[in-house]
């Protein structure tokens, strides 16, 4: 099993989802620069958090033309396992691997605390680890986290069951209740909590370890 | 080859909420200006752009527009060509 973690010029969480998949679940992990076009012997791709190219214009809309996207889309139309977390997840919808838009969270703060989610994997690889309705508490940090899609897409989206992941108290004015998405074959998930910052038990709860701990079968 | 000008102007669209304008008006009101009853903020783009003619500069900007400058998810544009500032510059 072995791990590609995107780094882009302005990634910020790239060496904590290091840290969780190599650090406390043995996960071999690889850093794969933006420039990089080599996805060779990768079983999974994590977009990690952070600010791409300073998020100019719009999150995640100048790091879609990063040369390791072209690969990380190809990956993922193979059926490759792909996790955006937080700026990775707006990347993943600004691709267009995921419908919708991140925006600017309902009362404007810049949101960090933790969440309360409900977990509904259906047919999400990466949450095979947890049963229907689980509750599970992540990290949240972000100012444009507000998931946005027009009420038919939305409608679709719930009844496909993609809406794999809802916050219990929305904390941004997401669209209902999303905190994360997967697309319909299950192999790509994007979500704005921090699930790697929930692996040790040190920084204070391991609700994430099973979502990582889903590469090692 | 000319040098044309133009103006894109990129605005959520109607159905997004806009919290930074919605703060912004109610910045309006406390500085006086009351009765403001829609505050709505986007973005302008001001380009140059080279082109044989006006109808390839127009087509590269459109797709600039749409594919870049706005995510039509969430925002619409309109493009204003001002013709070329510079003809055979």
């Amino acid at each position: 099993m072995s791990l590609g973690v995107v780094v882009f010029p302005g990634s910020n969480c790239d060496r904590d989802v290091q840290w969780a998949a190599q650090g406390c679940l043995g996960i071999e992990t690889r850093f794969l620069w933006h420039e990089e076009r080599d996805l060779s012997g990768l079983d999974a791709v994590v977009i990690p958090g952070g600010f791409s190219y300073g998020d100019y214009l719009r999150c995640g809309a100048i790091a879609r033309f990063a040369p390791v996207l072209q690969e990380v889309k190809a990956f993922a139309e193979r059926g490759g396992r792909v996790l955006g977390i937080c700026n990775g997840f707006q990347v993943l919808t600004e691709m267009g691997l995921l419908p919708g838009a991140l925006t600017r969270n309902q009362k404007l703060h810049f949101l960090c605390e933790p969440a309360e989610l409900e977990v509904q994997p259906g047919r999400c690889a990466w949450l095979q680890g947890y049963s229907s309705g689980q509750r599970l508490s992540f990290p949240i940090a972000h100012g444009e986290g507000r998931y946005q899609a027009d009420p038919e897409l939305l409608e679709q989206l719930q009844q496909n069951g993609q809406v794999v992941l809802r916050y219990t108290r929305n904390p941004n004015g997401s669209v209902g209740d999303v905190a994360g998405l997967s697309n319909p074959q299950g192999n790509v998930l994007g979500l704005m909590p921090h699930p790697e910052r929930a692996c040790d038990p040190a920084t204070g709860g391991v609700d994430g370890r099973a979502l990582l701990a889903s590469l090692l079968g | 080859m000319p040098v044309y000008s133009a103006r894109v102007l990129v605005s959520l669209r109607p159905s997004v909420l806009d919290p930074a304008g919605e703060a912004t008006r109610a910045a309006a009101a406390r500085l006086g200006v009351t009765g403001v009853s829609t505050l709505r903020i986007g973005k302008a783009v001001e380009v140059e752009l080279e082109a044989p003619d006006a109808a390839a500069a127009r087509a590269q900007l459109e797709l600039l527009s749409d594919r870049l400058l706005a995510n039509p998810v969430i925002e619409n544009w309109t493009l204003e060509l001002k013709g070329d500032t510079a003809a055979g510059a």
